[in-house]
C-alpha cells in the first residue's frame, strides 16, 4: 500500500495513542461541548486502561470464536460432516438475525453481571460471520482445482492444507474482520451490564448529560474499529497477492 | 448422500441435546420472588409423577425417532407435537410448582427447558430446510405458527410462568413499547430509503461521489450505537430550541427523535451500497436496448433499472430491518422507548424475567422479519412471478 | 502398459461405464472419444483411481491399481485436465513442482526439472517461473498444466480434454507439441476428447465410447475401414470433411524416402486416391512412382492421415 493511502491511518493511530497518553492536552477540543463547570475529559477512570480492556475483550472473544467457527466449518465441509451442512447454513442464516442486545440480555441470567456475559455475547455473535465465511470459502474452491490436486497425488490432508485452506484464508480473514468490527461496537453495550469497556465512558456521558464523554467514547471505539478493519484488510490483501499481482 | 443407510447424523446431535436437557438440567426454576435466585427442578420432579414419566418417555422416543431416517413429513409431525407438549408441560409445571397462596413466588423456565426448545427448534428447522418449501408455503407456515403461539399465550396455559406475570403487570406498556419499537424500526427504514435511494442513483452515476459517500457511511457504521444515539442529543436539542416548528413536529434532544435519526443513519449504508450494486449489475445490453428503443434517462431508470435492481433492494430491506429491530432496543437508554425499556429496566432491577419480556419479543420480531423477507426474496427470484414492494 | 479388464462403474444402479476392456501398449497414445455422458471421462478417472470401479480390474505395468494407495498411484501418473486446474495461489514454478515436492525430491533437482520443462514448453524460466497462473494467457496456462503433469517423469500421462479451452490454432500447436514430447519421453498417454479430428491427429489407437459401452477400439485406419456400428460410422463421418481436402492436392508433396510393398501410385494422383489405395490394400505405405514409372519413394498412411486432420 502506498504511503499516501497509509498516511490517514497513521495519523489516526498517532491521534489515538496521543489522546490516550495525555487526554488533558485535548481539553480544548472537547471544552466547547460541555457546560461551564463540567469536566471536558472523562474523569471517572483511566481511559487508556479502559481502551486496553475493551480491545482485550474483543480480541479474546474473537480469538475463541475464530477457533471454534473455523473448526466447525471445516467439520461440516468434510465428507464426515456433510450431513450437517444444510442445517449449519440455516442456523447461520437464522442466528444472524438475533439482535446483539438480546444475546447480551439473555447471557446475563446465565452468567450474572460483569465481563462474563459480554464476553459470551461477543463470542456467540462473532461465531456466525466467521463460520459463514469459512464455510462459503471452503465450499466454493473450484472443483477442477481440488480435482487437479487429487489427480496429482495429494492426500486429503495435503489437499486441505496446501490448496483449500490457503485459497480460503482471505475470506476467513474477511469474516474475522466483520466479527471484530461488530464486536467493538457491541462491547460498548456490555457496559450496561457492568462490563469494563469504553461503553462506561459513553454511559457516564449519557447519565451526566456530558456530550464530551459520549464523543470521547464514540471516537475511541470508532477509531479502534477502523484501525483493526484496516489492519485485517491489509492481511486479507497480502493473502491474496496471487490474485492482485 | 447415503440415503436410507445408517443413522441420521444430525439426529444424533439433537437426540443427545434432548436427553441431556430432559435428564440432567432443570426444567423449571422456582424462585421465592422475582429477584432472588431460585431452585432448579428436573422434568421428572416438576410434573405430577405419571405425566412426568410419560413426557420423559415420549421425549426419549422423539430422540430415537430423530436418529432414524424417517420421511420428512413424519419428522415434522413428531417434532411439532414434541414442541407443543414441552410448552404445555412448562405451563402445568409452573402451575404445580407455585406454592399455593404465595403471590411473590415465581416459576421461570430452566436451562433444561431452553435447551429442549433449542434442540426441537433445530430439528424443526432441519426438516423445514430439507423440505425445500415454496415461499408461499413458508409464509403460510409462519402465519400458522404465529396464530398457534398467540393461541397458547391467549389460552392462559403459560400464565403462571414468571415472564407472563411480568407481562400481566404491564400489558399496556408492553404493547405501547412494542408498537413504538416497530415504528422506530420500520419508520427509520422508510426514511432511509427515501434518502438512500436517490443518493444511491446519484452515486451510481457520479463515481467520485460513490467512493466518498460509501466511505463516510462505512465509518458511520463503526460508531457504536449507544454513542451515536447520545451524540445526536445535542444537535437535535439545538434544532428544537432554534428552528421554529421543529419542536412542534416532535424533534427534541432526548426521546425518540435521536434514536430515529441514528437508525436512519445506520440504515443508509446498506441502502446506498445495495442500490449502487444493483444498478451496477443491470446488464449493459438491457440499458443499450432501452436507449435504442428511445427511452429517456428517467424512463430507463424507472422501467429498466429499478425493476432489475429490485432483488438487491429487497436484500437491503432485509439487512436494514433486522439491524434496526436489534438496534431499536438501545433507544431505551436515551429515553427513546421500545422493547429495550424492559431489557434495561430488568437489568437495572436484576429482574431477569423482565429482561426476557423485552428480549424475547425482539428476537421473535427479527425472526418473523427474516422469514417474511427471505420468502419475498425467493418470490423476486422465481421466474415469472411478480412482487411489489410492501 | 495399461490393461483395462471388464471394468464397470455404476451410479445409482445405472452403468456409466459398462464392462469395458482394452489395452494401451507402452509408449503409444490412446484416445477415448465419445459424446458427453459416454463414460469416457469416468473411464479415464478410473485409471488413476480418482474413481474406483465397481467391477473389473485395471493393471498398470502388470500391477492391480487397487493394490496401490490412491495418492501414491496418482503421483506416478501424470494428470492434466481441461481448464488446466492450476493452483491460483502458487506460482508457475510451484505449480510445476507439485508432484516432485510430494515425492520429496531435493530442491536442486526440483529446480532443474522445472527449468527443463519450462524450456521444453518454450516458456522462459526467468520470465515465467515466478508468475501466477492468472498472469498467463490461455495457451500458456495449458502448457504449464501439461508441464505440471509431466514434472515427475511419469511413465503414463492421463489427459481430460486438455486442449478444450484453446482456440483452433493454439489447439493444433498444442497437439503437435504433445506429439513431440511423447516421442521424446516415450510416455504412454491416454487422452479424452469429444473432437474426432483431435482423436485422429493424436491417436495411435482410438476407443469410441457411447452410453458407457466401448463400441470399437483400434487404429484410426480400422475405424475408417470397418466402423463397428452405425454410431462409429457417424462419428468418423464427421472426419469426412477434412478428408475431402485431400482431394485438392497431389501425392507429390508427401513423398518420403524408403521402400514399400504393393501396387505403386503415381505422384500426380490426388492424396485422396492414395489414401483409398492404402485403405483397400491394407498396407501402411505404398511406393510412389513418377508418370513414367520411375520410383520416387513411398507415401505413408500415417502421414496422409495427419495431413487430413491438419492440412498445411
Amino acid at each position: 500500500m502506498s504511503l499516501v493511502r497509509l498516511a490517514p491511518r497513521i495519523i489516526l493511530l498517532l491521534l489515538v495513542v496521543g489522546f490516550l497518553a495525555s487526554p488533558e492536552s485535548f481539553d480544548f477540543v472537547f471544552r466547547p461541548l460541555v457546560q461551564a463547570n463540567a469536566p471536558a475529559i472523562y474523569n471517572q477512570g483511566d481511559l487508556a486502561a479502559l481502551t486496553l480492556l475493551h480491545v482485550r475483550m474483543v480480541f479474546i472473544a474473537t480469538l475463541f470464536a475464530t477457533i471454534i467457527a473455523v473448526a466447525l466449518a471445516i467439520l461440516v465441509t468434510r465428507p464426515f460432516g456433510a450431513e450437517f451442512l444444510p442445517l449449519a447454513r440455516t442456523v447461520v442464516n437464522i442466528g444472524q438475525t438475533f439482535p446483539p442486545v438480546a444475546v447480551l440480555a439473555l447471557a446475563v441470567p446465565a452468567m450474572g453481571f460483569g465481563n462474563g456475559p459480554t464476553l459470551v455475547a461477543l463470542f456467540l455473535y462473532a461465531l456466525l460471520p466467521i463460520f459463514e465465511n469459512t464455510m462459503t470459502a471452503l465450499t466454493t474452491v473450484p472443483p477442477n482445482i481440488t480435482d487437479a490436486a487429487k489427480g496429482n497425488g495429494m492426500t486429503p490432508i495435503q489437499i486441505f492444507r496446501q490448496i483449500e485452506l490457503p485459497l480460503s484464508l482471505p475470506m476467513i480473514v474477511g469474516g474475522i474482520k466483520i466479527s471484530t468490527v461488530i464486536g467493538f461496537g457491541t462491547a460498548t453495550i456490555g457496559s450496561t451490564v457492568a462490563a469494563k469497556t469504553l461503553g462506561e465512558v459513553i454511559i457516564a456521558g449519557l447519565q451526566s448529560n456530558n456530550l464530551a464523554f459520549i464523543l470521547q467514547g464514540a471516537l475511541l471505539v470508532a477509531a479502534l474499529a477502523i484501525l483493526v478493519f484496516d489492519l485485517l484488510s491489509m492481511a486479507e490483501r497480502s493473502l491474496m497477492k496471487w490474485k492482485a499481482a | 448422500m447415503h440415503k436410507g443407510r445408517g443413522l441420521e447424523k444430525t439426529g444424533v446431535l439433537m437426540a443427545a441435546l434432548i436427553l441431556v436437557s430432559t435428564f440432567l438440567l432443570p426444567f423449571i426454576v422456582v424462585k421465592p420472588n422475582r429477584i432472588l435466585e431460585g431452585q432448579g427442578q428436573m422434568l421428572i420432579d416438576a410434573l405430577p409423577s405419571v405425566s412426568s414419566i410419560a413426557l420423559a418417555a415420549a421425549l426419549v422416543i422423539v430422540g430415537l425417532c430423530l436418529l432414524l431416517r424417517l420421511p420428512a413429513s413424519a419428522r415434522l409431525a413428531i417434532v411439532t407435537a414434541a414442541l407443543l407438549a414441552v410448552i404445555l408441560a412448562l405451563g402445568s409445571a409452573a402451575n404445580a410448582g407455585l406454592p399455593p397462596g404465595n403471590s411473590y413466588a415465581r416459576v421461570s423456565p430452566g436451562s433444561g427447558f431452553w435447551l429442549l426448545l433449542f434442540a426441537l427448534s433445530l430439528a424443526f428447522i432441519d426438516v423445514i430446510a430439507k423440505l425445500k418449501l415454496s415461499p408461499t408455503v413458508r409464509l403460510m407456515l409462519l402465519l400458522i405458527a404465529i396464530v398457534a403461539v398467540g393461541g397458547i399465550f391467549a389460552s392462559g396455559i403459560l400464565a403462571d410462568i414468571s415472564v407472563m406475570k411480568e407481562y400481566a403487570n404491564r400489558a399496556d406498556a408492553f404493547w405501547a413499547e412494542m408498537s413504538r419499537h416497530a415504528m422506530l424500526a420500520l419508520g427509520s427504514m422508510l426514511v432511509a430509503f427515501l434518502i438512500g435511494l436517490p443518493l444511491g442513483v446519484v452515486c451510481h452515476r457520479v463515481s467520485w461521489l460513490r467512493a466518498a459517500a460509501l466511505n463516510m457511511l462505512n465509518i458511520l457504521q463503526t460508531i457504536p450505537s449507544i454513542a451515536l444515539f447520545g451524540l445526536l442529543i445535542l444537535p437535535l436539542g439545538w434544532m428544537a430550541a432554534h428552528i421554529p416548528g421543529a419542536a412542534a413536529i416532535g424533534i427534541s434532544g432526548i426521546g425518540t427523535a435521536p434514536a430515529f435519526v441514528a437508525l436512519v443513519l445506520y440504515s443508509l449504508l446498506p441502502v446506498v451500497a445495495n442500490t449502487v450494486a444493483g444498478l451496477e449489475n443491470v446488464p449493459r445490453e438491457a440499458n443499450d436496448a432501452a436507449r435504442g428503443a428511445g427511452m429517456t434517462d428517467l424512463q430507463r431508470l424507472f422501467s429498466i433499472e429499478f425493476p432489475l435492481t429490485f432483488p438487491s433492494l429487497l436484500a437491503a430491506i432485509r439487512i436494514v430491518l433486522i439491524q434496526n429491530i436489534g438496534m431499536a432496543t438501545i433507544a431505551a437508554l436515551i429515553g427513546g422507548g421500545g422493547m429495550g425499556v424492559f431489557v434495561f429496566q430488568g437489568l437495572g432491577q436484576s429482574a431477569m424475567d423482565l429482561v426476557l419480556l423485552g428480549a424475547l419479543p425482539t428476537v421473535a420480531m427479527s425472526f418473523v422479519a427474516a422469514i417474511v423477507l427471505d420468502a419475498l426474496v425467493d418470490f423476486s427470484k422465481a421466474p415469472g412471478s411478480e412482487v411489489r414492494p410492501a | 502398459m495399461i490393461d483395462i479388464q471388464s471394468v464397470t462403474k455404476r451410479y445409482g444402479g445405472k452403468a456409466v461405464v459398462d464392462s469395458v476392456s482394452f489395452a494401451v501398449p507402452e509408449g503409444t497414445i490412446a484416445v477415448l472419444v465419445g459424446t458427453s455422458g459416454s463414460g469416457k471421462t469416468t473411464l479415464l478417472r478410473m485409471i488413476n483411481q480418482l474413481v474406483s470401479q465397481d467391477e473389473g480390474t485395471i493393471l498398470i505395468g502388470g500391477e492391480d491399481t487397487r493394490n496401490i494407495p490412491g495418492h501414491e498411484l496418482r503421483r506416478r501418473i501424470g494428470y492434466a485436465i481441461q481448464g488446466h486446474g492450476l493452483f491460483p495461489h502458487r506460482t508457475v514454478a510451484e505449480n510445476i513442482a507439485t508432484v516432485p515436492r510430494l515425492l520429496k525430491w531435493d530442491r536442486t533437482r526440483i529446480n532443474a526439472r522445472v527449468d527443463e520443462l519450462l524450456d521444453l514448453f518454450q516458456l522462459d524460466p526467468a520470465a515465467f517461473a515466478d508468475r501466477y497462473p492468472h498472469q498467463l494467457s490461455g495457451g500458456q496456462q495449458q502448457r504449464v498444466g501439461v508441464a505440471r503433469a509431466l514434472a515427475a517423469e511419469p511413465k503414463i500421462l492421463l489427459m481430460d480434454e486438455p486442449f478444450g479451452a484453446l482456440d483452433p490454432v493454439l489447439r493444433g500447436k498444442a497437439q503437435d507439441e504433445l506429439l513431440a514430447i511423447q516421442k521424446r519421453f516415450g510416455t504412454t498417454i491416454v487422452v479424452v476428447t469429444h473432437d474426432i479430428n483431435e482423436a485422429f491427429h493424436l491417436g495411435d489407437t482410438i476407443a469410441v465410447m457411447d452410453k458407457g459401452m466401448l463400441l470399437q477400439y483400434g487404429r484410426p485406419i480400422d475405424l475408417l475401414k470397418a466402423p463397428a456400428t452405425p454410431f462409429v460410422e457417424g462419428l468418423v463421418g464427421a472426419f469426412d470433411r477434412p478428408f475431402r481436402l485431400l482431394a485438392l492436392d497431389t501425392v507429390a508433396g508427401l513423398i518420403e524416402p524408403g521402400e514399400a510393398q504393393g501396387e505403386p501410385i503415381e505422384a500426380v494422383r490426388t492424396r485422396q486416391d492414395a489414401l483409398a489405395a492404402l485403405m483397400w490394400s491394407g498396407a501402411d505405405a505404398l511406393p510412389v512412382v513418377s508418370t513414367d514409372g520411375k520410383p520416387l519413394g513411398r507415401v505413408r498412411l500415417q502421414t496422409l492421415l495427419r495431413q487430413a486432420v491438419r492440412p498445411q
